[in-house]
């Protein structure tokens, strides 16, 4: 499960990973992370079992958390062509009975598919 | 005519009465071709009277002729942009034709595709046109901003659209290629192919019989023509001329793309309705993907005539993977089927609403010709490297220098007891050996992993390679790794200089 968390003045000054940690025994994987003195904000990785007991924690330490997809997204520009089909490293991007392109979960954000689509059409959510 | 010994059913007059009084039979290229395989040609050109067949793929050659009006006092515009991508004016004083590859001066990845797009979607374009002044046009400078709405006159004309069929491209080369084809994975990482195979409307009349100049067609959500065979029209890839008015295109089937690395291009969605005058007409409207063969060829190779890597069919195309030497690998499309069935539905709905009627053509497409290839003098790296001194990778670093200095050298490929290239040492690598005090042999600072060249390459090409990888030579091998001689940027500039 992959969390935004944002830190207000308050929050930031906590070691809140290690807490979490230290209470949960969860390992957070720290994606990508921008703290500065007044706010902060990470994307982290946790296991989907103990996404529940994690994402509470954070709240208690007054981090704001949301639950983000694990998958691009996608605007109303997409024309279904499927450029993007054989450069997913997973492949996690098939085309449907419909011919509509669609996006499985096993994604793991690469952004290899954003950066080959025709149409920018394609996004991480992260 | 082959087609007229075959039992006349019906003609497009008759078809068009039966649209008119709504007793008309209209089916999509994916329905018929089951109800042929259910009925047979026979019956099912009996009981279908037209089939929409439909296509939406990158077409490069699409853009607009405008005219603006005139302004006062008036101007005759000698150059003109519209959002900073500067459209054709060799013709009339205020008319242009805007291209739809045409790129922004300020933003690469906006072009002509984008402004057209931009109008169709109902968005002002900051117009600005230049001239010297004339006796008649004595303004020198226009800029405004206009919409569609305030253009006198906007017709879509694309002088190549809706190819029967394409080559697939895929890349044997060891670096990640961008190109009109989409991004290409180095050693034949993937496949991609454009076209909609059995639905494409060309490949449901490969003899023209129907399809011709004069033949009303669905161009972007608007009713056009087929004006003529396109550019680079040839057998069995055949192309169309096409126009429509801008004014009556719908967003939904355009689509303004940048093929990342290469450049701006334009979705078109083009639908062609085919009346089922006959059985034999029948038969072609039921041709399968399975039937329909192109070639997968390899853009590692940077020539005209890149080599053929196998045959395939659209059927192995769209099934997602198609084998290369054994290996599975995986195909992008680059059309939209998707879309194309929503131009074959939309059209389809048009006629059964009575509100496009058929034509016959006026006149029959050429069956088109062999394309023949621009013919530019080009010189291959045979012509211009030179004689390669060698080392092996056993001698001594100071022999090597003293090679260097006296035949005036900055490179030295490094080979074995039989002449097959194992590394390269340029004067840089020796400095630096002496720098650091590692006066050995060759082998232990000699580069491994060298880039060459063949004898048979265009300079071009070899020129590109150096610079891709900022190095200053090139030494040229034969198939088996065997030293033929070696070419530096020195050879090159002596080239540019004659």
């Amino acid at each position: 499960m992959l969390f935004r968390l944002k830190f207000d003045s308050r929050a930031v000054k906590k070691p809140v990973i290690s807490m979490v940690t230290l209470k949960t025994s969860a390992l957070v994987n720290i994606i990508r992370a921008e703290v500065g003195p007044r706010r902060g904000e990470m994307i982290v990785e946790v296991e989907d079992n103990l996404a529940d007991k994690v994402e509470s924690e954070f709240k208690e330490l007054g981090v704001e958390v949301c639950r983000l997809k694990r998958k691009v997204e996608r605007s109303e520009e997409c024309v279904h062509c499927g450029a993007c089909l054989s450069i997913c490293p997973v492949e996690a991007i098939a085309i449907g009975e419909d011919g509509r392109v669609e996006f499985l979960d096993r994604c793991v954000l690469c952004g290899n598919c954003v950066n080959v689509c025709p149409v920018k059409a394609l996004s991480l959510p992260i | 005519m082959k087609g007229d010994r075959a039992e006349r059913v019906k003609t497009v007059a008759e078809i068009n009465e039966k649209i008119r009084d709504g007793s008309v039979c209209v089916v999509t290229a994916e329905e018929m071709k089951k109800i042929v395989e259910e009925l047979g040609a026979e019956r099912a050109a009996r009981e279908v009277d037209v089939v929409t067949t439909g296509t939406f793929g990158a077409m490069c050659s699409t853009g607009v002729f405008l005219n603006f009006g005139h302004s006062d006092p008036p101007i005759r515009m000698q150059r003109v942009w519209l959002n900073d991508v500067e459209a054709y004016t060799g013709i009339a004083a205020v008319d242009a034709y805007l291209g739809a590859t045409q790129q922004s001066e300020k933003n690469p990845e906006y072009g002509g595709a984008h402004v057209i797009q931009g109008l169709v979607r109902g968005e002002e374009v900051e117009l600005k046109a230049v001239s010297r002044g004339t006796d008649c046009y004595p303004e020198k400078e226009v800029q405004t901003v206009i919409t569609l709405e305030d253009l006198n006159f906007a017709e879509m004309v694309n002088p190549r659209n809706a190819y029967q069929r394409y080559n697939a491209a895929t890349n044997s080369s060891g670096r990640v290629l961008r190109t009109y084809m989409g991004t290409l994975l180095p050693n034949f990482g993937n496949v991609s192919f454009a076209g909609c195979g059995e639905i494409s409307p060309l490949m449901n009349d490969p003899g023209f019989r129907t399809i011709g100049i004069g033949t009303r067609i669905f161009l972007c959500g608007a009713r056009g023509y087929i004006i003529g065979h396109g550019t680079q029209h040839c057998p069995g890839y055949a192309t169309l001329m096409v126009k429509g008015p801008l004014k009556e295109m719908k967003p939904e089937f355009m689509r303004a793309a940048y093929m990342p690395g290469y450049g701006v291009t334009m979705y078109v969605g083009v639908g062609v309705p085919i009346p089922v005058l006959d059985a034999e007409m029948a038969k072609s409207l039921a041709i399968r993907d399975s039937e329909i063969k192109t070639k997968i060829i390899d853009f590692g190779v940077q020539r005209r005539d890149r080599p053929v890597i196998r045959e395939v069919t659209y059927a192995e195309l769209k099934s997602g993977k198609v084998e290369i030497n054994g290996e599975e690998v995986r195909v992008s499309p680059l059309s939209s089927v998707y879309l194309a069935r929503k131009v074959m539905e939309e059209l389809k709905e048009m006629i059964l609403k009575g509100e496009f009627l058929l034509t016959q053509p006026v006149e029959r497409l050429s069956k088109g010709e062999p394309l023949k290839p621009l013919r530019v003098v080009t010189k291959l790296v045979r012509s211009v490297m030179s004689e390669a001194v060698t080392v092996t990778p056993d001698t001594d670093v100071r022999t090597a220098a003293r090679l260097m200095i006296e035949k005036g050298l900055n490179h030295l490929p490094v080979v074995d007891g039989s002449g097959k290239l194992v590394g390269i040492i340029t004067s840089w690598d020796v400095a630096k050996a002496v720098a650091s005090g590692k006066t050995g042999r060759v082998e232990e600072i000699m580069t491994r992993n060298v880039v060459t060249t063949h004898p048979n390459e265009a300079v071009e090409v070899a020129a590109r390679k150096m610079e891709t990888h900022d190095i200053s030579a090139l030494p040229v091998v034969d198939e088996n790794g065997k030293v033929l001689g070696i070419v530096t940027s020195e050879d090159l500039s002596k080239l540019l200089a004659k």
